[in-house]
Order: C-alpha cells, then structure tokens, then sequence
C-alpha cells in the first residue's frame, strides 16, 4: 500500500510537502490507522495523534483521498492502493497530520454544554420516559473528531463566529433534553446572524460524520424552535 | 531543553479520565487553583471506551441493595478485596451514580421513567443465589462516552483548568520524609518541560493494556502513573492479577461488551455447544470474567475452537432480535461489522480472551491516599500522593473485578480522594513547601538521553518485544516454566528499553519522544507483572497457575508489593474487616 503523506515540521520545514510511504501489509492489519502505525516504525518523526483504535474516542480524524474520516475505522480494503492522507482542512497545522482544535472547542463551550436545571435536585434519579430519552439518540453519541466542522465551508469561512455543525448538533443535544430547563437562554445563545444562521444545508457535515449522525437535522431543529418561539 | 519552567498550584490531577474529572470536579468547585494534566484532550480518555454499564443497587428492575453488592465483590475478587474499602464503594454507589444522572449523563430508561438496568457477570441476588440482580445502569453500550462527557461537561461549567497534551513525567520528593511536592510534565505541542509544585498529587492514569499483545487498551493506557510511582520507589500492589476479558473481537482485541450476555447472549463451541453451563451450571455466561475467560481457553486448548485455526469461539446474539439489539447494543453491531465483518443481527462474532484490566496498582486506602510500608507500619500514608481509578489498588478488586464496577471505582475514589484532598489541604499551611534542589533533575535526564543517542534500540521494536513476551508468558493461564523465562526475558528487555533512541528531534509535537518515555513505564508495568505472578505459589481470581491450581489462603492471603529496586516483593495483609458489618469469610468460589 503507498501512503503519501502530509508533512510539516515547523521546527525545521519551510513549508509543508507530501512524503510518500511503501507500506508492506500484513493480514491482520485492517484499518488504515495499522498501516500508519507501519508506516511510523519506518519512520518514527511522522506524527499524527491516535488513541482508542476503534472509533469511540475520536483522536484520528484526518482527510482521506479528500474526505475526513477516522483512520482506525477506515477498512484498508474500502481504500484504492493509493492513499493521500492530509490534516482536516481549515485548522491550523501543528505538526504534519496534528492540528489546533482551539477554535473548534471553544465553539463546543459556546453553546452551554451541560443540562442546567434549577430545581433542588430530588434524592434518586431525575424521570425521563424512554420516549423522551429517545430524543438524545443521534446526538449524545457524538465524539468530538471534527470530522463535520471541518468538512463546513461555512465553518472554513467563519470559525470564530459560527458555530459548526459539531457544536450545533449537541446545542440541541441540550435542548432536546426534557431534564434540560434553558430552552430560551440556549435559543439566545445562538439567535445571531453567524453562530447559528451561517449554515446553508451544504450537508457535507452529515456526509463525513464517522458515526453516522445528522447534524444538519439538529440544525433545522433549532431553526424551527426560534420560528417557533418568534410565532 | 535548556530552561525548566515551573509553576504553582494547589492541587494537581494527573489524568482526565473518569476519576481525574471526578476529583477535579470536587477540587474546582471548591474554588481550590487545580491543573489536570492529560496526554490526550479529556473526551480521548479510554473511559470512552467502557460499553455495558455502571454498577449500582438502585433496585429498579429487581430486588437489591448494597449488601448483596458489596457480598458479589468480595467473591468476585476471590476475597482478595480490602473489604473495608468494598463496603465504603458499594455504599457510596446510588449517591455517586444518581448525580452523574443529575449531571446529565443520558441513561437508556424503563417505562417508569428510572434509570434501565442490566444483569451481568456475577451480580446476583441475596448473597450469591442462582436469581441475578439487574445492577448495571446503562447507556446503551456506550456507558463509558456518555459518563466520560458529562463529566466533562460538567469541568468546562466549573471552569476547570485543562493542560492538554501534557504528559506527566516524574515525581518530585521532598528528600526529608518522601512527601511528594510536584511533578515533572512535557507540554507536547511545545516540547517544553515544566515543573508544576503542588500541595497534592493525584494519580488517574489509567490502565497499562499496551504491555500485552492483544489487548482491549487504548494506544495510551501505557502506566504512565504506575511508572512515576515506580521511579519514586514506591511500591505496586497486587500487579499478577491482570483481567482477560472474555469477548475481545477474535483477531482484533477491540471490546465486546459482557452487557451482551447481560442481554441474553451467550457462548458456543464449534460444536454449537453452550459451554459455560458445564463450567459454572448456575450463572453460565454470566460468570465472573476469570471464570468465563478460563472456561474459553479451556475449550480452544481441548479442540473445540472454531474457525480453520480452532482458536476462538463464538459469542451468539441473533436470538435476541433486531429490536434490543439496535436500541440496547447499536455499538456493538458498529463494531461487529467494522472489526468482525458480520453483523450480530444474523451470526455470531469470533471472541477470545483478551487482556483488560489491571486489579493492581499503587496501592491507597478509601480514602485515596496512597499508602506504603514504612518501619512498623504496612499503610504509612505517603504524603501529597493520591491515586484513584485502575492506576490505584484500594483494593476493591482483589484478584478479579466484576463487570461495571470499574466504572463505579472511577468515580467513587475519583470524589473519594478530591473530598480527602480538600480535608488535607485545609489542614496545612499555607505556603507550599520548598522544592528540592534537583528537582526535575531525574526528568532532565531521561530527556537528554533520547536528545542526544544516535543510535541504540529502536522504541517500537523493544515494545513489540514486550507485548509479546507478556502475552506468551504471563496469559490466562500460567506455567511455572514460562514465568521464569519470562522474568528473564522482560529483565533483558528492561535492559534495551535503557539505550533506546529515536531519531525525531524536533521539538513540536514530537511523538516518538512521548513514546519512547511511555515505553519506561511500560518497562516497569510489565516487570511488576510477572515478577509479581511467578513468585504468587496459588491460583485466585485471575492468576490461573498449572502447578499451584487451588487457591491457599492459609499461604496467601495477602496482597502483593512489588518495588522496582532490586525487584524486590513485600506482602501485607488483606482487610477482611469492613466497615460496619461481619467478615464475609472465606468460600469455595463457585458461579
């Protein structure tokens, strides 16, 4: 399998350039990120950051062949023998296929994420029905790779000011929640021409979601709550 | 790395995992000035990983109560558990598991509105009958992200302060009484070293998988605390008893949830055979793990694996249909077809024993404290030292731990030993005490080595050599040859891992460097292990020995103290006294 590679170290490159990688496989290496960890024994400087190797906690997100995926979920037979792996567009690069997430978290603590509730809490568990519990399927799953957010070419544009799909897609994460009681301060939040309205249902977000979520929908959930209140 | 930067806290958390953002949540919302250390920013900790359930006795589904909790631990660690300890975890279950609620965190629910729960391995009713308990509370069979979040959802509103991609690196000691007064920690994106000082030290580093081959682990669960411990001459506690999984993906390592068998799956031989109703005729698949693990190993060495190698077996959940297994396992059919390529909706998944979990660890009383022999006392608190989470041995595991109660462990003595820091910081003076003249003297060292070696051992292939020693020589079951070949070999390995060099330099983000220093305590890990399990002459829990198979609890029953000098062993007595009821005595350990 060839691996060509984007790399940069700014303590000694001027600028960044593609390293191609001959990586011999063996039968037991399935995933893209097996034949990284392949490739970085022959070379032990490339870097990229990797931990839970199945898809849960979201470190190894990267652009494959032009699409953001996570490597340790990415079959290595689903891939032609040619693979281009760069950093995910739109942040800053830190070291080869390492970026700064800074901006991406900080819009994530943006949107208030944590159930505020003011009443005394009782002695047991809170009741939720599991009709009402059904409405956080499809959003609490999320891992924070960025994989979305850096797919947005609203969020490319404007990542300090919108808040991406990443971000949106647990605001309503919150608002969905019935133990959640910040309805109106959360539609505030995010009642603004840029942290909520910058999405044009471009969709890429739902077509790089490694674990299948849809955070476009939880946009127009949002959208339809502000109608909604605005009525 | 010229210039060692220091700076000043109150407390430092060494790990964001589920007890490090527990104990930080207690210490920030004291308003105490707290550092979290993580190598990996907090949501990337391998709680995330954790899948079936978080154990405590709510009795939302069946009948059942702390007591019955507390008897199931105890047995399950084949009463190799502090009992003491036992009983102040089981105690604390329904407070520490209805706040996470309150928190947020998104339980799956029964129609009454309470919080779902779920059987699993060894949970029974009424002190070890037949009837199981439904004791794991569960989010789906993503317990672990959806605690590991809410824990941090709940640090970012406390305004906890986060050093990411900061990995811990050495303790420092105050040379007059061995208080611990700092720590030594490498900013990664800078290549920086720093010296933070603090008047309390929390250990939550996690689990050390990476020292076996196959392994459920994360790419960080390398002992980082257990190697600064280590460094610090202090002892590890309990290290033989490393826990194999059941239902790791044959091929692959990556977790099963044993909420499947919870849910009514179950195993079977290639001759279709449910095995386990030979091996433990009451609870079956619902064994303790040791129990199952065993049963399965068993099976693969007597001919009856499956495949073209006959070396798994099969873990069958299709009877369970596509309706419980899309709303109570959808990450477990994620993981089936990406790892297994078969959908569970319609066959098996290939399973095998694999390692898991690590009972032992730097050992510390309820309290979180870490404690160590010193003159006449076994327990001398070591102070400013605290560890909580798999890194510790309170020891509420003993030998084996039962399913989910890792979970409860974390967040149980992760508020456990935030509580105990803020007694204790309220208790000293002010000003923090000074530094030692050498501090992060140790740290500058290691550094300079791998700055400077041009040549030498490369990391990956010393580490491979590890991972595969202790797989071969320190498994399921244990031979008294392969132990002392082991021993051997991982001595000489423990010598390579000295002259390992690597030729990144750079100072940003230089990931070969984090390696090469986890690879240290990886080193110390894995000679704790097996040192520790060659000299232990019995079987418990989960050190299964061809030459000693009974457990002797007249020769040992006690605990394990392994200490790097000289791979010298101590042992100290098990807490068979709990805290407000009778002994649970010693019994024959059947399922």
């Amino acid at each position: 399998m060839k691996l060509s590679i984007y790399r940069y170290d700014p303590d000694k490159d001027a600028k960044p350039y593609l390293q191609d990688y001959q990586v011999a496989l063996d039968p037991s290496d399935r995933m893209l990120l097996d034949a990284m960890v392949k490739a970085k024994a022959q070379d032990d400087s490339l870097s990229f950051r990797r931990s839970c190797r199945e898809g849960v906690c979201g470190s190894d997100a990267m652009n494959v062949n032009g699409k953001n995926r996570l490597a340790c979920i990415t079959k290595i037979a689903e891939l032609p023998e040619h693979v281009t792996l760069r950093p995910l567009p739109g942040l800053p690069v830190i070291r080869d296929l390492i970026v700064d997430m800074t901006q991406f978290f900080k819009q994530y603590h943006s949107i208030m994420p944590y159930v505020i509730n003011h009443d005394p809490p009782p002695e047991r568990e809170r009741l939720q029905s599991p009709e009402e519990r059904e409405q956080l399927n499809g959003l609490y799953e999320c891992i924070l790779c960025a994989c979305c957010s850096t797919a947005c070419p609203s969020f490319w544009w404007n990542p300090d000011k919108f808040v991406g799909p990443a971000g949106l897609l647990q605001a309503y994460r919150f608002l969905a929640d019935s133990r959640d009681q910040a309805t109106a301060e959360r539609l505030d939040n995010l009642e603004d021409p840029y942290r909520l309205f910058r999405c044009h249902t471009i969709m890429n977000c739902v077509d790089a979601c490694p674990k299948n979520l849809n955070p476009t929908k939880a946009i127009n959930h949002i959208k339809e709550l502000l109608v909604k209140r605005s009525v | 790395m010229a210039v060692i930067l220091t700076k000043r806290f109150d407390a430092i958390v060494v790990g964001a995992g589920g007890s490090g953002m527990r104990a930080a949540l207690e210490l920030a919302r004291a308003n105490l000035k707290v550092a979290v250390l993580t190598k990996v920013f907090p949501t990337r900790s391998h709680t995330v990983a954790a899948q079936g359930g978080i154990a405590a006795p709510l009795a939302n589904s069946t009948e059942d109560n702390w007591h019955w909790h507390m008897y199931d631990t105890v047995k399950g660690a084949d009463y190799l558990g502090d009992q003491d300890a036992i009983e102040y975890m089981c105690r604390r279950a329904i407070e520490v598991v209805v706040e996470l609620e309150h928190m947020g965190m998104p339980f799956d629910r029964l129609e009454n509105g309470k919080i779902y729960q779920r059987p699993f391995g060894g949970h029974t009713q009424n002190y070890g009958t037949p009837k199981m308990a439904m004791r794991a509370c569960a989010a789906a069979d993503r317990t672990g992200h959806a605690m590991l979040h809410t824990l941090y959802q709940q640090n970012v509103r406390a305004n906890t302060q986060f050093f990411v991609e900061w990995m811990a690196l050495d303790l420092i000691l105050d040379p007059q009484d061995g208080a611990v007064v700092g720590v030594t920690a490498l900013e990664m994106e800078t290549g920086e070293v720093f010296v933070l000082q603090a008047k309390a030290i929390l250990l939550a580093t996690g689990g050390a998988g990476r020292i076996f081959f196959s392994s459920t682990n994360a790419f960080i669960n390398t002992g980082d605390g257990l190697g600064m411990a280590a460094r610090a001459r202090l002892p590890l506690e309990d290290m033989e008893f490393y826990q194999f999984h059941p239902t790791g993906v044959y091929g692959a390592g990556v977790l099963i949830t044993e909420g499947v068998r919870g849910e009514g799956g179950y195993l079977l031989n290639k001759n279709g055979e449910r095995f386990m109703e030979r091996y433990a005729p009451n609870a079956k698949d619902l064994a303790s793990r040791d129990v199952v693990s065993r049963a399965m190993t068993t099976e693969i060495k007597e001919g009856r694996g499956c495949g073209p190698e006959a070396d798994h077996v099969m873990l069958k959940l299709d009877h369970l249909g596509p309706e419980v297994i899309n709303q109570r396992l959808p990450g477990i059919r994620e993981i089936a077809v990406k790892f297994a390529n078969v959908d569970p909706i319609r066959e098996p998944i290939p399973v095998v024993p694999t390692a898991h979990y690590m009972m032992g660890g730097i050992p510390t009383n309820y309290m979180g404290q870490v404690v160590a022999p010193e003159g006449a006392s076994k327990e001398a608190i070591v102070p400013g030292l605290y560890a909580a989470g798999e890194c510790a041995c309170v020891s509420v595991h003993g030998a084996n731990r039962l399913g989910t109660n890792s979970l409860l462990d974390l967040v149980v003595f992760g508020k456990a030993s935030g509580e105990q820091v803020l007694k204790d910081l309220a208790l000293q003076p002010k000003p923090h005490r000074s530094l030692p003249k050498d501090a992060g003297e140790a740290t500058r060292a290691r550094l300079a080595r791998l700055d400077s070696a041009n040549g030498g051992e490369r990391v990956v292939d010393v580490l491979n050599d590890l991972r595969r020693t202790m797989q071969a020589h320190c498994g399921v079951f244990r031979f008294p040859d392969d132990l002392t070949e082991g021993v051997r070999k991982i001595k000489t390995i423990a010598e390579r891992a000295l002259r390992t060099f690597i030729q990144d330099k750079s100072r940003v983000f230089n990931t070969a460097r984090v390696e090469a220093l986890e690879l240290d305590n990886l080193v110390e890990v894995a000679m704790a292990t097996i040192v520790s399990a060659e000299a232990r002459k019995e079987s418990r829990g989960a050190q299964a020995r061809s030459d000693f198979p009974e457990r002797d609890d007249r020769n040992w029953m006690k605990h394990t103290l392994w200490y790097k000098e000289g791979n010298r062993l101590d042992y100290k007595p098990v807490h068979l006294r709990p805290l407000s009821v009778e002994t649970m005595e010693p019994k024959a350990r059947t399922y």
